[in-house]
């Protein structure tokens, strides 16, 4: 193996609103554990965009060197500039890791960079390690969730993207006093192939983004309409969550996808999660099994979501869920 | 305009069973069209139907089975299908499987001005086998497409899911596209379709056909390799009970919530 690649570098995302993305910080805890296997190597930061204002991020949060590379043209994400200033900088800095959040973005840039680098990329892993080789071992689920394969690479950098809120962020950080490097992008007579020309924002049915929220209460098939949902969402702002939901209640087309939990939708993981006549496939139960609590309301006792359940209460949603309301209210 | 598909057959993983020693029983394992590419063969027909100058090839990897869903799509409506199947290709990653597209797109359709693949296939769930094509061949991409909205001179508008919204993007082809479950759903063949896939022949390429090397396919061509597979540790399901009325349930879940 190439000796000459040392360190970690992640990808800091930069979201659409020039913030830093959450699963930056979550890498940032993962990847210090593993520079410390290393025997300490560092655990570098790639910024890419227009501005950049928040150095006390990354110095609250253990990073040794961020490499910042700024242009008017990089406000937005674009395939065909950031995967350039990517691999530059990977070419430039030998990273014998690269961290990337599985993220829209993320997926976008990883494989182009991957593909370019010849060198192998592991997909939406749910662990990292170092092996007894000093190489990273990255784990994920394949075939819906059914199995875990512990994934190796032979080249250099060995990449992984990994989903937002499946690692922890650090309790404590390790505060550094990181360097800030400014890179040039090496863009001109390149020639970005496309352009967003509109976007719209998806509108919140409650105030909070199940991503972000705390509670979640979700919702399957069993509510039978978006009525169903309506009851979903009051118990929700009793409750100060969101609202979630089954793949078979968004293809009924009573929610947005953008609220489903699952393999095909999103990762979660509250402190509380309460399934609603949802049966549990394992498709579903990959995206929230993780929940610190999970409570299941299910008429069918035999339904697989009690296997992942804390609490599992057999009985009609449409008689429990407007009791509860009234007694959380009362 | 060429348009190009790439699909894979897919076990139904809703089918998954396990053998004593807790491996994926592989035989009598239900195979199916990855279902994000059924999204990705009905947007290329449509567009297909909207342009007058279009033909769709469709192409897969995979072993000598998947001739079945190649003529699955040609079913649909897509113009011919070709497999590229050789026992060399065994074990490749998303960039020795990348690398074997791109080079049979390049070999066996040519300057294709378009290639539409499934964002995920719902075995390995990688989503890189799109972007990597994309990259092999200089072409520009688009992942998460929910929909084709506008064609005009060299240029696709598409929509774009990402996590906060909807994206409108303008794309100049040649290009890959990454289609996600659209709103519409994929068609079912008619009669005519049938009769057109039964005689469809569809060609096999190996390795030499499409000008690789062993090194640069299968296992021999993969960065990564699987070092353990093992299945999921189950959690221990807590309580069920079937409290007796609806406010013995509500009060249960209320202290277990305040707890
Ligand atoms: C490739 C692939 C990807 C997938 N991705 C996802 C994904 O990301 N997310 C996802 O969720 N699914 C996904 N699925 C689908 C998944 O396999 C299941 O089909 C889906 O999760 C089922 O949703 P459900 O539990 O709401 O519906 P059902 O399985 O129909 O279950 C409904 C449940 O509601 C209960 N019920 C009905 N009425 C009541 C009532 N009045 N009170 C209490 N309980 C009641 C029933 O007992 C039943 O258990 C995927 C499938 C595939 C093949």
């Amino acid at each position: 193996m190439d000796n000459e690649n040392k360190g970690i570098l992640i990808y800091a995302e930069i979201t659409r609103d020039g913030e830093l993305a959450s699963v930056v910080l979550e890498l940032a805890n993962t990847a210090q554990d593993l520079a410390q296997k290393l025997g300490g190597v560092e655990v570098n930061a790639l910024v890419i965009s227009s501005e950049f204002t928040q150095h006390s991020i990354f110095q609250n949060n253990g990073f040794d060197k961020v490499y910042v590379v700024k242009d008017e043209k990089l406000k937005y994400y674009n395939t065909e500039y950031y995967s350039k200033i990517t691999i530059d900088v990977i070419n430039e800095t030998k990273p014998q890791i690269v961290l990337i959040g599985a993220t829209t973005q993320g997926r976008d840039l990883a494989p182009r960079v991957s593909s370019t680098l010849n060198t192998g990329l592991t997909a939406d892993c749910t662990h990292l390690d170092i092996n007894e080789k000093g190489m990273l071992a990255a784990t994920r689920p394949t075939f819906g969730g059914n199995l875990m394969a512990t994934i190796l690479c032979k080249n250099m950098p060995q990449m992984a993207t990994v989903r937002p809120k499946v690692l922890k962020k650090a309790e404590n950080p390790i505060v550094k006093n990181t360097e800030f490097i400014e890179m040039k992008p090496q863009i001109n007579g390149i020639d970005p192939k496309t352009e967003i020309i509109e976007f719209i924002k998806n509108i919140q049915t409650t105030g909070k983004r199940i991503d972000e929220a705390e509670v979640i209460i979700a919702g399957g098939k069993g509510l039978k309409s978006p009525e169903g949902f309506k009851l979903l969402e009051e118990l929700a702002n009793a409750l100060g969550g969101a609202v979630g939901a089954s793949r078979a209640a968004v293809d009924a087309g009573w929610v947005d996808h953008s609220i489903q939990i699952g393999q095909t939708g999103k990762t979660v993981m509250p402190k509380l999660y309460i399934a609603c006549a949802i049966s549990g496939a394992v498709q579903h139960t990959v995206g929230m099994n993780s929940s610190d609590k999970i409570i299941a309301i299910n008429k069918d006792p035999k339904a697989p979501i009690f296997q992942v359940a804390d609490l599992g209460i057999v009985g009609d949603v449409f008689e429990i869920v407007p009791e509860l309301i009234k007694q959380l209210k009362g | 305009m060429k348009i190009v598909l790439c699909i894979k057959q897919v076990p139904d993983t809703a089918d998954i069973k396990w053998t004593e020693n807790n491996t994926i029983q592989r035989e009598g394992v239900e195979s199916v069209i990855n279902p994000f590419d059924m999204y990705a063969i009905e947007t290329a027909v449509r567009l297909k139907e909207k342009l007058n100058d279009a033909h769709v090839t469709v192409v897969s990897m995979g072993p000598p089975q998947a001739e079945e869903i190649l003529k699955k799509a040609v079913s649909m409506g897509v113009d011919e299908g070709f497999l590229v199947s050789d026992r060399k290709f065994a074990g490749a990653d998303t960039v020795a499987t990348s690398r074997t597209l791109a080079a049979a797109i390049k070999e066996k359709v040519g300057d294709a001005d378009l290639v539409i693949c499934g964002q995920f296939a719902t075995d390995g769930d990688t989503a890189q086998t799109g972007p990597s094509i994309a990259q092999q061949l200089n072409f520009a991409q688009v992942t998460y497409v929910k929909e084709i909205t506008d064609y005009k001179d060299g240029v696709l508008t598409v929509k774009k899911e990402v996590e906060d919204g909807v994206e409108t993007i303008d794309v100049k082809l040649p290009a890959v596209l990454c289609m996600l479950k659209c709103d519409y759903e994929p068609r079912r063949p008619l009669i005519q379709g049938f009769v057109k896939a039964h005689d469809a022949k569809i060609q096999s390429y190996g390795m030499d056909d499409i000008k690789l090397s062993p090194e640069e396919v299968g296992m021999k061509g993969s960065p990564t390799y699987v070092s353990k597979a093992f299945r999921p540790e189950q959690k221990q399901g807590g309580e069920v009970i079937t409290p007796k009325n609806p406010q013995e349930a509500a009060k249960m879940l209320k202290d277990f919530i305040n707890r």
